[in-house]
């Protein structure tokens, strides 16, 4: 039974909050009805046995909910009910080009008027179905800190009417690109958590990026930076338990038992990219993100990489995101190719714009100690590990520091 | 569903004879789209004065409410049907005006 409503909570949240915003115009309204026929859900279903069509079972109840709520508020005040009639006009609207209300809820929740922070709070709210202690314990942020900044989110979307659609096709790649953005940081923040309390890899969140991720991809199956987005997040995952050994170290992608990588997820990430090379379009940034991570899972051993693809592909994703951490990327290729002493000049040129980045110090650590200068590996690891937010990290740049001998 | 566009001014000063002309230009369209409500440019805050006459006995205070770098340049009212509209003419007037501007929904 457990397991039933899991399942349903999983495949229906979304779709039944999308389509109660879209009937009443009100994210608050949608979000409440929708939790109390899921408790409700919880309290019946063992007894009732689960009904044949859970969906529509769940959105009938939320939907009573709703008009109850309603009713009782209307009683106290008219001029609200006038309001949302008037934005329930908006959402007749006929639909865009992609035909899904959960597509409207997703583009309204990462909607580029709200902060980075609101958006992902939001997302994982009302796409995902979490709750607001578990939202609030995966971003290390107090409850009531994470229910106000949901609350206040809700509230800005109404009044200044932050339209509930899917955007028109030509302001949609960039609406799209800012949904990602979202997606990947809540990947990010569960892939390389950060926190000396915390587990250095936070499966739940990267679970949930990759499910919201697919569920975005099948509903937007020609987007060329959805599906790379998913293929990266699927290659990056693969690797997940062979990346943090048994003591609770990093270990590096060289040094990682690629037999414990897993295969499935590497196979489905695979066909993503070569799907998307078939394509034929002009690659954007996950697109070729992606494809570097094909390169690297696509070896056998780290001896077989194929380096010079592997720095093509980041000459290709300078010129699409010229931002310094691309740079730092590209000078570990470049130390591949031409050795540890070209990528150190190249690094030492970041200087400037990465000196509080902890990735920047350990990449010079590493080269340095290829170059055998040891006295200064040892102090870029000192500033590396003070810099690392990162459990797993600090003690893998810990341990290689006091190698050095 | 009406929108204040409020321009932030950091100390550039009044508005030179393109951004003028630019603003201008700028209204026309948002008169021939509907978009117009009202539109004003203001002075710069120095002479600025505060009244207080809740308690009935007017106290003047010299000098603008709030005393910072940025200041409150001028303002359009435009009437939107979504924010989505409201930031687009938002980011068309920032252009045109070479400054700032910040969009706050009316009640």
């Amino acid at each position: 039974m457990r397991e039933a409503i899991t399942r349903a909570h999983h495949e229906e949240w979304a779709r039944v909050v999308a389509s109660l915003t879209r009937r009443f115009g009100d994210l608050d309204i949608a979000e409440e009805a929708t939790a109390e026929a899921f408790a409700t859900a919880v309290r019946r279903w063992p007894a009732d046995g689960v009904p044949p069509n859970p969906g529509a079972w769940l959105t009938t109840t939320a939907k009573h909910s709703a008009i109850d709520r309603i009713r009782r508020e209307n009683k106290r005040d008219d001029k609200q009910r006038e309001a949302q009639l008037a934005y329930d006009d908006h959402s007749t609207d006929p639909l865009g080009p992609i035909e899904d209300e959960r597509l409207r809820l997703i583009f309204t929740c990462c909607h580029p008027a709200l902060s980075m922070e609101s958006r992902v709070a939001l997302t994982l709210r009302m796409v995902g179905g979490l709750t607001v202690p578990e939202i609030a314990r995966a971003f290390l942020v107090q409850e009531t800190a994470m229910g106000q900044r949901i609350t206040r989110a809700k509230a800005k979307i109404k009044a200044a009417r932050i339209p509930y659609r899917v955007p028109s096709a030509e302001d949609l790649p960039a609406r799209v690109s800012g949904v990602l953005a979202v997606l990947f940081v809540v990947f990010n923040e569960g892939y390389l958590a950060t926190g000396p309390d915390t587990d250095p890899v936070r499966h739940e969140l990267t679970a949930e990026a990759i499910r919201l991720t697919r569920l975005i991809h099948r509903l937007m199956p020609d987007d060329g930076e959805v599906a790379a987005l998913l293929a990266l997040m699927l290659l990056t995952e693969a690797r997940r338990s062979a990346r943090v050994s048994a003591s609770g170290e990093l270990v590096p992608l060289g040094e990682q038992d690629r037999g414990a990588w897993d295969a499935a997820l590497v196979a489905e990430g695979h066909l993503l990219v070569r799907e998307r090379l078939a394509a034929g379009v002009a690659p954007g940034r996950y697109q070729i993100l992606a494809a570097i991570n094909a390169v690297y899972t696509s070896a056998r051993d780290v001896g077989d990489t194929d380096w010079s693809q592997v720095l093509a592909l980041h000459d290709q994703l300078v010129r699409v995101d010229p931002s310094p951490i691309i740079a730092l990327n590209r000078a570990i290729a470049v130390a591949e190719l031409d050795g540890p002493e070209v990528a150190l000049a190249a690094v030492d040129r970041l200087a400037e714009t990465l000196r509080s980045y902890h990735a920047y110090h350990a990449t010079r650590a590493d080269l340095l100690r290829r170059l055998g200068r040891n006295q200064e590996s040892r102090a870029a690891y000192d500033k590396a590990i003070e810099l690392a937010g990162n459990t797993a990290e600090t003690a893998y740049l810990t341990r290689r520091r006091d190698q050095l001998g | 569903m009406q929108y204040l566009i409020s321009v932030i001014d950091d100390g550039t000063g009044t508005a030179t004879a393109d951004e003028m002309a630019a603003i201008d230009a700028f209204n026309d369209r948002l008169q021939s789209e509907g978009h117009w409500v009202f539109a004003g440019g203001l002075g710069s805050p120095d002479p600025a004065t505060v009244i207080d006459n809740r308690d009935g006995e007017a106290v003047f205070t010299d000098g603008p409410f709030l005393e910072s770098k940025e200041y409150l340049a001028g303002f359009w009212v435009v009437e939107a049907p979504d924010l989505d509209v409201a930031l687009k003419l938002a980011a068309d007037g920032s252009k045109h005006c070479n400054r700032k501007v910040e969009v706050r929904p009316f009640l």
